[in-house]
C-alpha cells in the first residue's frame, strides 16, 4: 500500500504518466486496515485470559512501540534538518503513511481490547448494539474506499451517528467492577499511558498531512477518513469515561474486595465436607473467614464436649483470656450474648470496658447448630466499641450456619461410609457361611434328600451336612447356632470341623454329640450353645439311628401309617453343660424305614417363621404339608414345603434362617 | 422388649419377666439377674408367666446362671415357652415350677 501511494504521489508530482488508478490508495488503505483488524481479532479476542490489566497492558505496549518508532522517524527527519530529501513530498508521505500504519494498528488493537471491556458479561441486547457499530464501521471504511462521494453532508451526519453510537456503547464499564484496588491504579496508569498516546499520534498525523497537504493533494488524508476518526473518537471517549470511573470507583473498591472474600470464605466452608477434611478443620476455616470478613481483632470457638470439657479453637486469644471474658458476662449478668437470640450488635462497651486489662470492647457469638442441637459456639471481638454492624452480624450468622451443615454433612457421610462398611462385613460373613454349607448331598441307592437354605439379612447359623461312612452307612447333620451375625458364622466353621473329624470315626450318635459337646465346650463363647441333631443311616439294616442334642423334634413321615409325627426323645443343647454330665442327657433313637417314608431335618426358623399376624407358622402345620405331598418326589415336596411356608409369611424378607433337608426312603 | 422388676420377698427375691427377651433384650435379663446377685441375693424365684417368648439368646442367659452359687427357681411358663425349653433340654438342668406355690415350696 505505501508503495502504491508513493508511486502515485511521485508520479503526480513528476508529470509523468501514471501506472497506478487514482482510486487504487483508499482501497488498498480500507484492505491494510482490515488485515490489521483481522490480525488483532484473532489475537486478541481468542486469548484465554480475560484479565483485565493484561488487555490494557497490550495497548499500552503497542501504543509504547508505535510511539519508539514514530519518534525514531522524528528524529531522522530532524537529522536531516533543511536537506532537500527533507522537502522532498515524497519523503514526507513516506515518513507519514508508515506513521499512519503504526497508528493504525494501535488504534485497532485498543479498538478490540475496548470491545472485550464492553462486551464483558454481555447481554443480547449489548451485543447487538456492538455488532450494528462494528458494521457501521465497515460501512465506514467501505465508504472511503469507494472513490465516489455521494453526498458531501452525508459523510459528517454518518460520523456523528457512529460517534453517537460509540457514546452509548462507552457507558458499560462492568469490568472496573471487578478489579481490586492495586488493578485499578494500574488500570488508570494504562488508560492515562493510552490516551496520551492517542492525543500525541493525532497531533503526530494532522500535522503531518497538513504539511503534505500544502504541498500536494494526491495524497491519503486522514482528516477526511470517516472511519479513522469515528475510531479515535470511540477510543477516547471510551479511555475518557473508564478512566473517570475507575477514580470515582477506587474508595469502592475495599468494599468489593470484602464481598468477594465473603463469597470465598463460604466457598471453603461449603467445600470442607468432602471426606479427606474432618471437624476440626470446619471450625478452622470458619474461625479463619469469620476473623477476615468483618476484621475482628480476636475471635475464639468454644465446642462443646460433654467428656472431655469443651474444646477452644483460638485466633489471637488465649483460653486465659476467654475464661476471663466470659467470667466477666456472667458476673454482669449479660444474657444472650453467647447464646441465640438477642441482637448481636448490641452495644457491650460499658460492660467489656469494665473488665481490666482487656483490650475488647464489642463482641458478637453465634451457636454452630448441628441437627437443631448447639454444638459450638463462635465469638467475635473487636477492640472498639460497636465495632460490629448489622452486616457484619447477619454475615456471621449465615457462616455458622454454613459450618453447622457442613460438619451435620461430614457426620452424615461418615455414618453412610461405616453403614457401608458393616454391610461389607455381613456380606463377608455370609458368604463364609453360604460356603460351609456342603455343595450337594451325599445319595444313595436307598433314599433321595433334598436340602433348602436361605439366610436372614443379618447372618445366622443354620448347618447341615452328610458324608459317607462306608459303603452302607452315610451320616447327616443338622444344626443352629446361638445368636446372629458374624460370631454365629464363626460357630458354625466349629460345628462343621467337628462334624468331619468325628464322624469318619463311625461313632454312635450319643457317643458323637458327647465328643462334640467336650471339644465345643472349649471354644464356644460363654453365653453361645449349638443346638444339633445327628443320624445314621444304614442301608443293611434299613434303619436310622439318631440322637438329639436340644433341636428341634425330627419329624418322620411313615407311609405305612399314613401321617407324620414328631420324634419325642430327650436331648440337650451342645456347650450348655460344659463337663462329663452331659452324656447323662442324651439318648439315642433307631427306626426302621420303608419305602415311601420320609424324614424331614429343619431349624427353628421354619416353625418360628411368623405371618403379619404375628402368628408362628409352627408344628402342625409344617406336618400336614408334609403328609398332603408325601406322594411327591423329594423335590417337588421340598419346592411345595417353601412355597407354602412364604405364602404363610406374605414376605420374601425373612427374620431367620430356614434351613430343610428333606430324605425320602426308595 | 422385655421387663424385669425386682421383689424382696422374705428370703427370697422375686424377678419378674415382662415381654419377649430376643438376642438385643436378652443382655438386659442378664444385667437385671446379675444385679440382683450382686446386691448379695442367693435364692431367686422368677416369675415368666408374663413372658411372651424367649429366644435361644435369652435360654443362653437363664442357663449362664444356673452355673452360679445361687438357687433359682423358674416358674410359670406359657405352653410355647415351656417348650422352647423343653426342646433344648433345659428343662432337665433348670428348676422349672408349674406355680408359685410348687415354686416356694421347692425354695424351701
Amino acid at each position: 500500500m505505501l508503495l502504491t501511494a508513493l508511486s502515485i504521489l511521485f508520479s503526480k508530482t513528476s508529470g509523468l504518466e501514471q501506472s497506478v488508478g487514482d482510486e487504487a490508495p483508499p482501497i488498498l488503505m480500507s484492505l491494510f486496515i482490515f488485515a490489521l483488524f483481522t490480525f488483532y481479532k484473532y489475537r486478541i479476542e481468542r486469548a484465554e485470559s480475560i484479565n483485565f490489566v493484561d488487555l490494557l497492558w497490550k495497548v499500552f505496549v503497542t501504543g509504547l512501540i508505535a510511539t519508539i518508532v514514530s519518534l525514531f522517524f522524528q528524529l531522522v527527519m530532524n537529522m536531516l534538518g533543511n536537506t532537500k530529501l527533507a522537502e522532498n513530498v515524497v519523503f514526507l508521505d513516506f515518513i507519514y503513511l508508515s506513521n499512519f500504519g503504526l497508528v493504525a494498528a494501535f488504534l485497532i488493537s485498543t479498538f478490540i481490547v475496548w470491545k472485550r471491556l464492553i462486551l464483558y458479561q454481555k447481554s443480547r441486547f449489548l451485543l447487538t448494539a456492538w455488532k450494528i457499530f462494528e458494521y457501521a464501521l465497515l460501512v465506514g471504511l467501505v465508504m472511503n474506499a469507494l472513490p465516489v462521494t455521494i453526498v458531501e453532508n452525508f459523510e459528517d451526519v454518518y460520523l456523528i451517528i457512529l460517534i453517537l453510537v460509540g457514546l452509548v456503547l462507552s457507558v458499560n464499564m462492568k469490568w472496573v467492577a471487578y478489579l481490586n484496588f492495586k488493578q485499578k491504579w494500574k488500570s488508570i496508569l494504562l488508560i492515562a499511558l493510552a490516551m496520551f498516546y492517542l492525543g500525541y499520534f493525532s497531533f503526530t498525523l494532522v500535522s503531518a498531512s497538513s504539511e503534505i497537504a500544502d504541498k500536494t493533494d494526491a495524497f491519503l488524508d486522514i482528516r477526511e477518513n470517516i472511519f479513522i476518526i469515528a475510531l479515535v473518537s470511540f477510543i477516547f471517549i471510551y479511555a475518557l469515561f473508564s478512566l473517570l470511573v475507575l477514580l470515582f470507583n477506587l474508595p469502592t473498591s475495599s468494599v468489593f474486595e470484602q464481598k468477594l472474600e465473603e463469597v470465598v470464605s463460604f466457598q471453603k466452608l461449603s467445600q470442607s465436607i468432602q471426606t479427606e477434611q474432618n471437624e476440626e478443620r470446619v471450625y478452622e476455616i470458619l474461625i479463619e473467614s469469620s476473623v477476615n470478613t468483618v476484621f475482628a481483632d480476636a475471635a475464639w470457638i468454644e465446642v462443646d464436649n460433654e467428656k472431655d470439657g469443651p474444646k477452644y479453637y483460638t485466633h489471637k486469644i488465649d483460653v486465659e483470656g476467654i475464661i476471663k471474658i466470659k467470667n466477666h458476662l456472667k458476673a454482669n449478668k449479660i444474657k444472650g450474648i453467647l447464646d441465640q437470640g438477642i441482637d448481636k450488635t448490641k452495644n457491650l462497651n460499658k460492660y467489656l470496658a469494665t473488665l481490666r486489662g482487656s483490650p475488647y470492647r464489642s463482641m458478637m457469638a453465634f451457636p454452630i447448630k448441628v441437627k437443631g442441637k448447639q454444638e459450638a459456639t463462635i465469638a467475635l471481638l473487636k477492640d472498639v466499641s460497636e465495632g460490629f454492624n448489622k452486616e457484619n452480624s447477619k454475615i456471621i450468622s449465615t457462616f455458622s450456619n454454613q459450618a453447622g451443615i457442613s460438619i451435620e454433612n461430614f457426620r452424615l457421610l461418615t455414618e453412610a461410609l461405616q453403614n457401608e462398611r458393616y454391610k461389607e462385613e455381613l456380606k463377608i460373613a455370609k458368604n463364609v457361611q453360604s460356603s460351609l454349607l456342603p455343595d450337594e448331598i451325599v445319595q444313595d441307592d436307598d433314599y433321595s434328600a433334598a436340602a433348602f437354605s436361605e439366610a436372614a439379612d443379618e447372618v445366622g447359623g443354620d448347618y447341615y451336612d452328610t458324608y459317607r461312612i462306608n459303603d452302607h452307612k452315610v451320616a447327616m447333620i443338622i444344626s443352629d447356632v446361638s445368636g446372629k451375625g458374624t460370631s454365629a458364622a464363626f460357630h458354625m466353621s466349629q460345628m462343621k470341623g467337628v462334624f468331619y473329624s468325628l464322624t469318619q470315626h463311625d461313632m454312635s450318635p450319643k457317643d458323637f454329640l458327647d465328643s462334640a459337646n467336650n471339644a465345643l465346650s472349649r471354644c464356644l463363647d460363654k453365653a453361645s450353645f449349638i443346638t444339633t441333631s445327628y443320624y445314621v443311616f444304614d442301608t443293611k439294616k434299613k434303619q436310622v439311628e439318631f440322637s438329639r442334642a436340644g433341636h428341634c423334634p425330627t419329624l418322620y413321615y411313615s407311609k405305612a401309617e399314613g401321617k407324620a409325627t414328631y420324634f419325642q426323645n430327650k436331648g440337650l443343647g451342645l456347650g450348655i453343660l460344659r463337663n462329663e454330665g452331659f452324656k447323662n442327657y442324651i439318648q439315642i433313637d433307631t427306626f426302621m424305614y420303608s419305602p415311601g417314608d420320609i424324614l424331614v431335618l429343619y431349624t427353628d426358623g421354619i416353625t418360628e417363621a411368623k405371618n403379619v399376624k404375628g402368628e408362628e407358622y409352627g408344628y402342625d402345620l409344617l406336618r400336614e404339608a408334609i403328609q398332603k405331598h408325601s406322594d411327591a418326589p423329594v423335590e417337588e415336596i421340598k419346592k411345595e414345603i417353601i412355597s407354602e411356608l412364604y405364602a404363610f409369611t406374605g414376605t420374601e424378607a425373612i427374620d431367620d434362617d430356614y434351613t430343610v433337608l428333606i430324605v425320602k426312603f426308595n | 422388649m422385655v421387663d424385669v422388676k425386682r421383689i424382696q420377698e422374705g428370703n427370697y427375691d422375686l424377678l419378674t419377666v415382662v415381654g419377649d427377651v430376643d438376642a438385643s433384650s436378652s443382655i438386659e435379663l442378664d444385667n437385671a439377674i446379675e444385679e440382683a446377685i450382686e446386691s448379695g441375693g442367693k435364692k431367686f424365684l422368677i416369675d415368666c408367666s408374663n413372658l411372651d417368648y424367649i429366644s435361644s439368646a435369652g435360654l443362653g442367659v437363664l442357663e449362664e446362671f444356673r452355673k452360679r452359687d445361687i438357687t433359682m427357681i423358674i416358674y410359670g411358663l406359657n405352653e410355647k415357652v415351656a417348650n422352647v425349653f423343653e426342646i433344648l433340654g433345659l428343662d432337665q438342668l433348670l428348676v422349672i415350677k408349674q406355680t408359685k406355690e410348687e415354686a416356694k415350696a421347692a425354695l424351701g
